[in-house]
């Protein structure tokens, strides 16, 4: 733990009578006087806000790596400047439109396929009356999450592998072949999306089941009263409930239109789907860490993280202009 | 309430009951299926293929994954750094929270800006790594715990929470004399227990389930937590898990699945282990974020 004397550094020139901290001294204190008082909080604040700007500060400062040629045996002050030269020649690159259109069709895809999924399972979880039936499905559905990636990938490897993995093996015996699965570009997109559907749809439901908790019954009582179908109450009374939670989720998943999850997609990549499977992230892992082009993954980062921001601040303001709430 | 009974409803009521089921089986058979299949022979398993009760029950792969010491080891490593982590985690989570919910503390507002901003744009993967370069953490178990110690978004719950705290039990205890530093021992925390288990839960599965850190700072195989082996080993079958030489003479080598499947039987136990905690908690964790401060 940080010693009290760093937050109080400042105070050095406040005398002992001044400085002493009195029940009656809490008003018309002076400005150090305040901040004396209130050196213990000084003290717990340090260690935290020293990790935000040594862990993201920093690194937020060393995006300006990406207009330089850095290098480690230089160091950021002494490395050359090049401007947007590393912009220049990715955008000019081949590879930069095999990421933009991987990163984006499975994006696309994960909206058609995996957003509306937890919704639906929500709903589907709503008209369950049985009250112990509903509360053990989603005790299981929910174990996915708990689970690492690298499990998930694993599973994946042990029931699709061409090398005596379940269903190719089932498929052998049933119909005599096999399907590489695992390498071949055709499957790598559904495989990424089932597994998402696995291991997130149970737990996206919660937060939809909080807001259906919240609707009044009456509401239903009401349109029994005057003939509405099950249908129709889902339609008229429990969607419009969850709209502004759906808006909202809407909102945050643009930000990760080109943020596609490192682990998943890393861990199913392999030279032989890499022609669909290569998104931003894992480019900038292989540049980066493994080819060490430290400034050139940079500047692919940074583009990521702006595109990103912006088409946050986008889908806010579209919201908004439709009359929903947006994020902030 | 009560519904009419319609044969259109009654007929959806029965397929959304199969549905549900079938889907909540979809989620745990894999583990059922894999757990089976770590303690089954050879031959079953090519001859069968999908089984949840094995014939002939053999402990052979776990008996030949456990023959060296690198996934003990790894074990080792994960509990580690899932311990000190976590108390990492809660020390730098809950100091900083306690001292952002006392609104009268100046500078708190633009702390809370640097906080909130964070989570919005970052450095990204390259800048950090650069970080934790030049802090020489590379292989060194800090840089597994250092560089995610705060999670803003947890950071900022449990600001929220210490702030809903009644202020006339805080206000009490400082006119009896006590400081700040005490006012978060003997009152704020112990209140705090419940909320404090949550995080303290969520951060924990964290740390055993992270794969990222390590593969971005770890090089040094000794020095690899489970995550790191299993992917080795299940995907790459790369590393050797087990060493003939030390199984009895007419030990028969498991077949490369059941051992496969051994693995991820280790890496999965300990999460289901916590999860019945987990589940008391974690909806509470998820909703307490909605409650705006």
């Amino acid at each position: 733990m940080k010693s009290p004397e760093t937050a109080t550094a400042a105070n050095t020139t406040t005398t002992a009578s001044e400085s002493e901290p009195t029940i009656t001294n809490t008003s018309g204190s002076t400005r150090r006087g305040r901040l004396w008082r209130n050196r213990w909080l000084y003290a717990l604040l340090m260690p935290g806000l020293l990790y935000f700007l040594v862990f993201k500060y920093v690194p937020m400062w060393g995006v300006l790596l990406a207009f330089q040629n850095f290098s480690p045996y230089h160091g950021f002050w002494k490395s050359e400047w090049v401007g947007l030269e590393h912009f220049r020649v990715f955008f000019t690159n081949p590879e930069f439109f095999m990421l933009l259109r991987n990163s984006l069709i499975l994006s696309l895809y994960n909206l058609i396929f995996f957003f509306p999924a937890p919704i639906v399972l929500a709903l589907l979880l709503n008209e369950v009356r049985v009250a112990l039936f509903k509360r053990t499905i989603q005790t299981l559905v929910y174990v996915p999450h708990f689970i690492s990636m690298v499990i998930v990938a694993s599973l994946t490897y042990v029931f699709l592998t061409t090398e005596g993995g379940l269903v190719n093996e089932l498929l052998d015996q049933y119909f005599g072949f096999k399907i590489p699965f695992l390498t071949s570009p055709d499957w790598f997109r559904p495989i990424i999306i089932l597994q998402t559907i696995w291991k997130e749809c149970g737990f996206g439901t919660i937060i939809f089941l909080a807001a259906l908790a919240g609707v009044d019954p009456e509401q239903y009582e009401a349109a029994i009263i005057d003939g509405a179908s099950r249908w129709r109450q889902m339609w008229h009374i429990t969607l419009p409930s969850i709209r502004s939670t759906i808006v909202i989720l809407l909102i945050l998943r643009m930000g990760d239109v080109l943020d596609n999850g490192f682990e998943q997609i890393y861990l199913l990549l392999n030279p032989l789907n890499r022609e669909v499977a290569e998104v931003f992230d894992t480019y900038v892992y292989f540049m980066g860490i493994t080819q060490g082009a430290f400034s050139y993954s940079t500047a692919i980062g940074l583009f990521k993280s702006v595109v990103g921001i912006m088409l946050v601040v986008g889908a806010n303001w579209t919201a908004k202009k439709f009359g929903q709430s947006g994020i902030y | 309430m009560r519904r009419y009974r319609t044969v259109s409803g009654t007929i959806f009521d029965a397929a959304n009951y199969l549905f549900l089921g079938l889907f909540a089986l979809a989620a745990v058979l894999p583990f059922v299926y894999v757990f089976a299949g770590s303690f089954a022979s050879d031959a079953e398993l090519t001859k069968r293929a999908f089984f949840l009760i094995p014939e002939k029950f053999t402990t052979a792969a776990y008996r030949y994954i456990f023959s060296t010491d690198t996934i003990m080891r790894s074990i080792g490593v994960s509990v580690y750094v899932t311990t000190a982590g976590t108390l990492i985690n809660l020390f730098f989570t809950v100091t900083m929270a306690y001292a952002l919910s006392k609104r009268h503390l100046a500078g708190r507002n633009f702390v809370l800006n640097l906080v909130v901003f964070s989570m919005l744009f970052g450095g990204g993967m390259i800048p950090t790594y650069l970080v934790v370069r030049e802090l020489q953490l590379l292989d060194t178990y800090w840089a597994l715990m250092l560089p995610g110690a705060i999670s803003a978004f947890n950071l900022i719950i449990v600001k929220n929470f210490f702030q809903e705290l009644p202020a006339e039990l805080e206000d009490a205890a400082k006119i009896d004399g006590c400081s700040d530093l005490g006012l978060l021992r003997r009152i704020v925390l112990p209140l705090s227990m419940p909320v404090l288990a949550t995080f303290t839960l969520f951060y924990a599965v964290g740390h055993w389930n992270n794969y990222y850190s390590a593969l971005l700072y770890i090089n040094e195989p000794a020095k690899w937590p489970l995550q790191v082996i299993l992917r080795q080993i299940v995907m790459l079958s790369q590393m050797a898990a087990g060493d003939l030489n030390a199984m009895d003479p007419n030990f028969e080598q498991p077949p490369d699945q059941a051992i496969k499947m051994a693995v991820i039987v280790v890496g999965t136990i300990p999460i289901l282990l916590v999860y019945p905690f987990l589940q008391k908690h974690f909806a509470k964790g998820v909703l307490l974020g909605s409650v705006k401060g």
